[in-house]
């Protein structure tokens, strides 16, 4: 029972970062059709600007909040001004090309910078553990949940109250009629990405503090594609679905099976929701048979 | 259309088959093949290394063209196939003891097979959905290799003796890159042929309209499994030469990395065009040793710059990717067909 416990708290923490992940990904492709593989590549920047800014530069950890999501913001608008609008229109393969050639130069970037090695992990949630039922909990992990479940929570708000949260709805179902109503497609495209990569850092700063700071932070991208699978491509409220259910099915398989296969878990399902039920669990469906 | 393919007038059947056709092509394919002939003797044992990395990469990019160029079916998971390719031939070689000519051959059926069974989810599956499930399967391929220790060993390095056929032993590069370039001639000629084939024609049929085609009588199902399994075919002979030629094979060699270096490959050439698939293999394989190079000479002024060379390749790698999709879609092949209008227009625009 302590066990699994304890497999379900570390699969929700995990989880919740997954769905921040996951969430900067949905917003790109919902606003703009581009299919992100540079999204794990801005957790790595966002774990090592953080890791900058709080440990080489030995700012205080809220400072070092604010300028690891302005970096964020401000590449994420200089992605989509000078990369991907000279993409629009173009096949999928181009634009799935640009973003992985992104995604070297990120982590090229990181490298050259800060090397391989595994730095030291900049702490700033609260450290020691919790006993619940037996079970031993990092409060770091609590944290890291509580914190994932206000921002996704001030997303949903967002798209449903503010603004500019509709027009980028409006542009999603339609760019000429946004268009139409005054709508600057650019800047909600602009806006996007920025927020895409808002959240991905947030996600990295989480995980940074979790599991330390190193290049293999840039594998937690690929998981976000099971998640967006499961939860549907184009919806908000999935990647929160996908990211509980992908962090916990990985962390039970760890726990109770072993042997590596939680490694690969996610692709298993991945596949099997494509051949089944390729919009996920709450995307749109669209048909088109061949 | 670049004008330099225009106005060629065929006075026979005969010569309307002929894959070259003006003086000019003929010309410049002898000086190609003179200069295939000569790198070994010229070039220093570094940059026939090089030069026999090329001549693999050349048979992966033309199966990967063949696949996502000319039958638009995006696929990541080159690195999975390569995988496959290496291990069947190198066990076969070193468990059942069969001579290492039969190893490839049957390293490339066997590969055939297992990428048409992959292909299976593209039968429902297009576009972004396709290249995800594709990235699916090239993890599930690695994670096989990694765990079924009974079968590849594990994660431990498969070694395997050097290769000797009818008493002559290849010892060094110079003996491998006439094996190796025979191969990716023939698989360049049997590319280049495939596409004035009734199956060649229905793989463009399917990349450039797929409902179309299916109401003109082309079977979409059977197209995409045999493009799945032709391009996993050449996949398979460059694992499988690629074994038996470093004499190594380690599931490190087949990650996601190796399929975007591909996919790379042939962007940077050109999608749909063997010929730009040699182009971009040689590119892309020149470029991080040229890199290397750089920084060796650059370290006398900054001593640094030999550990920062590794990273630097990443970030170039990265750039030439985007720089290429922003400036010439196209590719190398492009480019190289817009010099030769130039040239043959010149001092007129057009």
């Amino acid at each position: 029972m302590s066990d699994f416990l304890q497999l379900t708290l570390f699969g929700l923490s995990n989880g919740a970062i997954l769905a921040l992940a996951a969430l900067g990904f949905v917003l790109i492709y919902k606003a703009t059709g581009v299919i992100n593989f540079a999204q794990g590549h801005f957790l790595l920047i966002g774990a090592y600007v953080f890791y900058a800014a709080m440990i080489v530069f030995g700012f205080h950890w809220s400072l070092s909040v604010l300028i690891g999501v302005a970096v964020a913001i401000v590449l994420g608008v200089l992605v989509e001004r000078f990369v991907l609008r000279p993409m629009i229109g173009e096949e999928a393969i181009a634009v799935i090309m640009v973003t992985i050639g992104l995604s070297s130069m990120f982590a090229g970037s990181v490298q050259f910078l800060f090397g391989t090695a595994p730095r030291e992990t900049p702490r700033f949630l609260p450290s020691g553990a919790m006993e619940l039922a037996g079970a031993t909990v990092p409060w770091s992990r609590i944290w890291a949940i509580g914190i994932a479940a206000v921002v996704l929570t001030a997303f949903t708000l967002f798209f449903t109250r503010s603004r500019h949260g509709i027009a980028m709805r409006a542009v999603a179902d339609d760019q000429q009629a946004a268009l139409a109503i005054g709508i600057s497609v650019r800047r909600v495209f602009a806006l996007a990405w920025a927020l895409a990569a808002a959240t991905a850092v947030v996600g990295g700063i989480l995980l940074a503090n979790l599991t330390g700071v190193s290049p293999a932070l840039a594998g937690f991208g690929l998981v976000v594609f099971p998640v967006v699978i499961l939860g549907g491509l184009d919806s908000v409220p999935g990647t929160i679905a996908g990211g509980i259910i992908i962090g916990l099915l990985v962390q039970y398989t760890a726990g109770y099976i072993g042997g590596g296969f939680e490694q690969v878990i996610p692709f298993v399902v991945l596949i099997g929701i494509l051949m089944v039920r390729p919009y996920g669990l709450f995307g749109q469906v669209r048909i088109e048979r061949v | 259309m670049p004008a330099s393919a225009t106005g060629v007038h065929h006075r026979s059947y005969a010569s309307e088959l002929t894959l070259r056709h003006t003086r000019a092509e003929r010309f410049r394919l002898l000086l190609i093949l003179a200069a295939v002939v000569m790198v070994p003797f010229i070039v220093t044992p570094y940059w026939l290394t090089i030069a026999n990395q090329i001549g693999i990469a050349v048979i992966g990019a033309v199966g990967l063209n063949i696949l996502v160029g000319y039958t638009g079916q995006i696929s990541l998971g080159q690195g999975g196939f390569l995988a496959v390719g290496a291990y069947t031939s190198a066990l076969l070689h070193i468990r059942a003891d069969l001579p290492v000519p039969v190893c490839i051959a049957l390293a490339v059926i066997t590969t055939a097979a297992i990428g048409a069974l992959f292909g299976v989810p593209a039968l429902r599956l297009k576009g972004l959905y396709l290249a995800i499930a594709t990235l699916a399967s090239q993890e599930i391929i690695l994670f096989a290799v990694r765990t079924w220790d009974w079968l590849t060993g594990g994660v431990d390095a498969i070694s395997l003796p050097r290769l000797e056929v009818g008493g002559f032993i290849f010892r060094q590069d110079f003996d491998w890159y006439w094996v190796i370039m025979a191969f990716a001639v023939l698989a360049v000629i049997t590319g280049r042929n495939l596409f004035r084939t009734g199956l060649g024609r229905s793989f463009m049929a399917v990349r450039d309209q797929d409902i179309a085609a299916s109401a003109m009588g082309v079977d979409v199902t059977r197209t995409k499994v045999l493009a799945f399994a032709i391009s996993s075919a050449y996949a398979g002979l460059a694992g499988a030469l690629m074994a038996h030629y470093t004499g190594i094979v380690t599931w490190e060699r087949f990650t996601l990395d190796v399929s975007v270096l591909y996919l790379a490959i042939i962007i940077v050439g050109g999608l749909g065009s063997i010929a730009g698939s040699v182009y971009g293999a040689i590119f892309m394989i020149t470029l991080p040793a040229l890199i290397t190079r750089f920084g060796q000479d650059f370290q006398s002024i900054w001593p640094q710059a030999a550990e920062k060379v590794p990273a630097v390749q990443v970030i170039v790698f990265g750039l030439v990717i985007v720089l290429f999709l922003i400036f010439e879609p196209r590719g190398l092949n492009r480019i190289w067909q817009r010099m030769k209008d130039y040239i043959r227009f010149w001092p007129y625009r057009y």
